[in-house]
């Protein structure tokens, strides 16, 4: 029997393909598209069937201040996080990829937090924060400071929880840094000594460009990140107080699960996914030109 | 220029730096730190630091008394292990289709299967809740996995490993009359082996600690992992008792901590691997 | 003979047959009813266990019915998922759940009625032996709903040795919002170790709200649940009130005051006197190491607090024979012994008359005071905040209230504004 071996490509490429395909379409791209259908329908109840209302959801969403709130929220989240814990994880990188006394204990005090769950983390650092009687407050007393209200105040809550984040995850990145270090050849570093540049200089030229696409990679993570990471709002501080320190997710959760309210979830992880999917176009776009240049 | 690496004296800058890098150190395992402090003493004791204070396993038999943790950790280990089965397979067969086999579509299909890596199951919790419903698989533990069996991160990286297979060892097994999968397992598979050490570690972790959507997928306790356990563990009307909390949470991270401390190496060199794109 | 032993053989036959099929199928009779319920634990102690042997103890006394009683987290968790479970392949067919779900589930038609249930003049007597004040939650378009089961009431804890150091009488708490000011600049220390008074803000602050309005003499909805009263005066004077504390009187810190470590506040004498859930009464008997009182809240125009807690409700998509077994099983986990042992072990107060008539509960009450201040106290208490749409009027409220105590708006701007986004939620319901 005759096989044309060019048909035989396509069908074995596909079957190969298929178990993971259907997956993913089942638990990514379906349910994409539904969520857009979705978010055109009203709230429906057993005693109030769902209706088709266009965009109002929409409608809704922009007149609600507290869409508004959880948006501001996530990208001042996202800008609070992302730059910080990468540059925290460089700095690390670089401490602990040289040759100093005790540098594995170093490196994994450094790596632990990544290893916890969020909801831990959050459990551990409720405490830290708790006024007065939490060790931050504790240690201020020290100072004759006085105890603040860290988790409670709506201009405080937003930097506690970014702290405590960029905690968690600038590990994380210093792993994709050190491995990026690793990579670089010694003979830069000995050449660059030799003609008396800074340790300085060689960072800004050489190091940090060398370093860039680990940087893009990082980013994209702190990215998704800062959007998908809501587990200590469990624990914390259930978005409050008044909103201060909701996000967009944890705000799909609660309509979804606390207030049965599924079409306007649907809506709002619209908003969500056109977020995302601005960042992965950017990822898209950057990552093309740094194939380029290497 | 800067001295030489330690051999006689250090600069004043390098043991600014090491100074530095401990105190880093120091301030990065503090809060870990913490929760053994809390989880070890008495819950009057734990805001103090009284070092004199007695030691307790109280707390740890509370937080066992509170909630089932050892059936907890079951839930997890179980969820991490079959899911880590499903993605090797799944991912290895996706992969080994994309790195060698030129398909039609396999440009779009491969572009399609990176938006998961943006667009993870936790993002469309809602729907695929629903999804999970109407399959029936809610408050089970394939229904906790299954989202995430098709991995985008699995493919991409074993599709980069496979793609850097040698062509020569393919054409030697084919001449010795491998078929499709005997090519696979034959040669493929044993030459990534770094990468799905690195990728099994990645996601073992990963999935150890994922919160939301196992919270969202559970009702009981036989299904519930660490993290859900841990996440309802709270008391709400009454309040926190810190060194209970604290035990369980010690309760819930001590086997990925212990595997970590033991294996710490090869974690470390797992996700730098990973990264390695 | 042969004929005789061809009857006697098919009769031994027809015999044979009839016991295997007998064994085989299991007999009507005999078939077991099963139920499924989710309950959330919202104080702590070894609690799943407790309500394990309650359980079990009606299996063995019924043998016929075969209950699983399934931990769901708090009282949010558990909604949600017995919620998810009707929707899903294996529903349950009763639950507790707060007493103030009671809208979202009738709209979500997930519910039946008691009324709808009960039979025997007996039954309907039943229903009415529990306290009046906590049937309100549980009540709504002239039928019941829900029965209490793990209920409590706000009550003031207070430090009497803080009394004392600070020249007050520690046998008289503060009857009177005036008394509470005054006693709390006594024990507002000015290094700020120990403030006066604390009341929670995050959490439940709703809850904590109920009380200051009723004790300003106003309810913050009405009966069918579609109708709120966030602006009316008497609330925003309480929201002033409770602003007032933090920001005027300084006897409590300004901001919002964390729910989860209030105790450990309390018990570290941060705070000489504290608001919270009976539920607290017996971990802080535990663990004070000072002399401490729990006494009513105080009055403004009459004393108030809210009623809180979980409810027994049974769900629609039960068939008959499960309805009268969950109606047996609530009957027993809520009968005056059940009742009197879970008060006990939680804190949590009896859910009807009887339940303190029993001896171990009248035992415990001589020997533990306090254990009898929610009781007492019932007479003055009100629904908790339950309206449709429950959770986002809740919302609007929580963060109003929240909103006040940080100054970034005042009580009448964010009572108004919670008010018209209840308003906008409730009106399809008038």
């Amino acid at each position: 029997m005759r096989r044309n071996p060019d048909m035989m490509r396509h069908v074995h490429g596909w079957l190969l393909l298929m178990p993971a395909a259907i997956l993913l379409i089942a638990f990514t791209h379906y349910p994409t598209v539904r969520t857009v259908i979705d978010s055109l329908f009203s709230k429906g109840s057993a005693i109030r069937p769902s209706k088709f209302v266009g965009l109002g959801n929409y409608q809704t969403m922009f007149d609600d201040p507290i869409f508004w709130k959880v948006f501001v929220n996530n990208l001042w989240f996202a800008l609070g996080t992302i730059p910080a814990s990468i540059v925290l994880a460089i700095v690390m990188a670089l401490l602990v990829n040289r040759a100093i006394p005790g540098r594995s204990v170093v490196r994994m005090a450094y790596f632990t937090p990544t290893i916890l769950p969020m909801i831990a983390v959050a459990n551990i650092w409720l405490f830290f924060y708790s006024p007065d009687i939490g060790l931050i407050d504790q240690i201020t007393a020290m100072f004759g400071l006085p105890g603040h209200n860290w988790l409670g105040d709506p201009a405080t809550v937003l930097p506690a929880i970014i702290v405590m984040t960029v905690w968690k995850e600038a590990g994380f990145f210093m792993i994709f840094y050190l491995a990026a270090l690793q990579n670089v050849p010694p003979e830069l570093r000995e050449a660059a000594a030799l003609e008396g540049a800074s340790r300085w200089y060689f960072f800004r030229r050489v190091l940090f460009p060398l370093l860039m696409p680990t940087t893009l990679f990082v980013l994209i993570n702190a990215v998704l990140n800062s959007f998908k990471l809501v587990d200590h709002l469990f624990v914390l501080t259930k978005g409050g107080p008044d909103n201060a320190s909701n996000l967009l997710l944890y705000y799909i959760f609660e309509s979804a699960f606390s207030y049965f309210d599924a079409t306007y979830a649907a809506t709002l992880t619209v908003v969500l996914l056109a977020l995302l999917a601005v960042m992965a176009l950017a990822q898209f776009f950057l990552l093309d030109k740094k194939v380029h240049y290497r | 220029m800067s001295a030489g690496t330690g051999r006689k004296g250090r600069t004043f800058t390098e043991i600014l730096e090491i100074a530095g890098a401990w105190l880093l150190a120091i301030l990065w395992i503090s809060p870990l730190l913490y929760a053994f402090w809390a989880a070890f003493h008495a819950s009057a004791d734990s805001t103090h630091f009284d070092l004199t204070a007695p030691l307790t396993l109280d707390n740890f038999r509370a937080a066992l008394a509170q909630a089932p943790f050892l059936r907890y950790g079951l839930n997890t280990f179980i969820l991490v292990t079959m899911l880590l089965a499903a993605q090797l397979m799944l991912c290895t067969l996706a992969a080994y289709a994309f790195a060698r086999y030129r398909f039609a579509g396999s440009e779009i299909a491969f572009a399609l299967v990176l938006v998961q890596l943006m667009i993870t199951p936790e993002i469309l919790i809602v729907e695929n809740y629903g999804t999970l419903a109407k399959l029936g698989l809610v408050d089970t533990i394939t229904g906790i996995g299954l989202p995430y069996m098709a991995s985008a991160f699995g493919i991409f990286l074993l599709r980069q490993a496979f793609k850097s297979t040698p062509k020569e060892l393919e054409d030697a097994a084919r001449l010795e009359g491998c078929g499709m999968f005997g090519i696979l397992l034959r040669v493929y598979v044993p030459l990534a082996k770094p990468t799905y050490l690195a990728y099994g570690l990645v996601s073992i972790s990963h999935h150890w600690n994922n919160f939301l959507w196992p919270l969202v997928i559970t009702n009981s306790v036989e299904t519930r992992p660490l993290t859900v356990g841990l996440g309802v563990f709270g008391a709400p009307e009454s309040g926190v008792d810190w060194s209970i909390v604290s035990a369980a949470t010690l309760l819930s991270v001590a086997p990925l901590l212990i595997a970590f401390l033991l294996f710490q190496r090869q974690f470390v060199q797992s996700f730098m691997h990973a990264g390695i794109k | 003979m042969y004929h005789k032993t061809r009857k006697a053989l098919s009769g031994v036959a027809m015999a044979a047959c009839m016991t295997a099929l007998a064994a085989a199928t299991p007999t009507v009779a005999e078939a077991k009813t099963e139920l499924t319920m989710y309950y959330p634990i919202a104080v702590g102690g070894p609690l799943t266990k407790v309500i394990d042997g309650m359980v079990g103890d009606f299996m063995k006394a019924n043998p016929d019915i075969d209950v699983k009683a399934i931990y769901a987290g708090n009282y949010n968790d558990a909604r949600i998922k017995a919620l998810a479970a009707l929707k899903s392949g294996s529903p349950a067919q009763l639950s507790v759940m707060f007493s103030i779900d009671i809208y979202e589930l009738i709209e979500q038609d997930a519910i039946v009625a008691f009324d709808d249930i009960v039979k025997t003049a007996d039954e309907k007597a039943w229903l009415k032996s529990f306290y009046p004040s906590l049937m309100e939650n549980g009540v709504t378009a002239g039928k019941t709903w829900g029965i209490p089961f793990q209920r409590s009431t706000i009550v003031m804890y207070y430090n009497k040795d803080a009394f004392k150091a600070a020249g007050l009488d520690p046998e008289k708490a503060p009857a009177t919002w005036d008394d509470l000011v005054s006693a709390g600049k006594k024990l507002t220390k000015a290094d700020g170790s120990q403030w006066g008074v604390m009341i929670p803000s995050t959490g439940y602050p709703y809850w904590m709200f109920g009380a200051l309005a009723m004790q300003n003499g106003q309810v913050l909805m009405n009966g069918a649940g579609n109708t709120t009263y966030f602006d009316a005066k008497p609330t925003v004077e309480a929201l002033n009130f409770w602003k007032d504390l933090g920001a005027k009187h300084k006897v409590m810190p300004e901001g919002a005051i964390e729910w989860g470590t209030l105790r450990k506040n309390f018990l570290e004498g941060k705070t000489a006197i504290m608001w919270h859930s009976t539920g607290n009464l017996t971990a802080v008997k535990k663990e004070a190491k000072f002399d401490f009182g729990v006494a009513m809240l105080p009055a403004n125009k009459r004393r108030g607090t809210p009623t809180g807690g979980g409810n027994f409700y049974i769900f629609k998509k039960t068939s008959p024979a499960e309805r009268t077994a969950a109606m047996k099983l609530i009957k027993f986990m809520t009968s005056p012994e059940r009742s009197a042992d879970w008060s006990i072990e939680t804190g949590y107060m009896g859910v009807s008359p009887a339940s303190y008539d029993t001896p171990k509960l009248k035992e415990y009450v001589k020997g533990f005071p306090y254990a009898a201040v929610a009781r007492d106290q019932l007479q003055y208490a009100t629904a908790e905040l339950s309206t449709f749409q429950t959770g986002r009027v809740r919302k609007a409220l929580d963060d109003a209230i929240q909103a006040t105590l940080t100054g970034a708006k005042s009580p009448a701007d964010a009572l108004k504004e919670a008010q018209t986004t209840a308003d906008g939620l409730l009106k399809q319901y008038r």
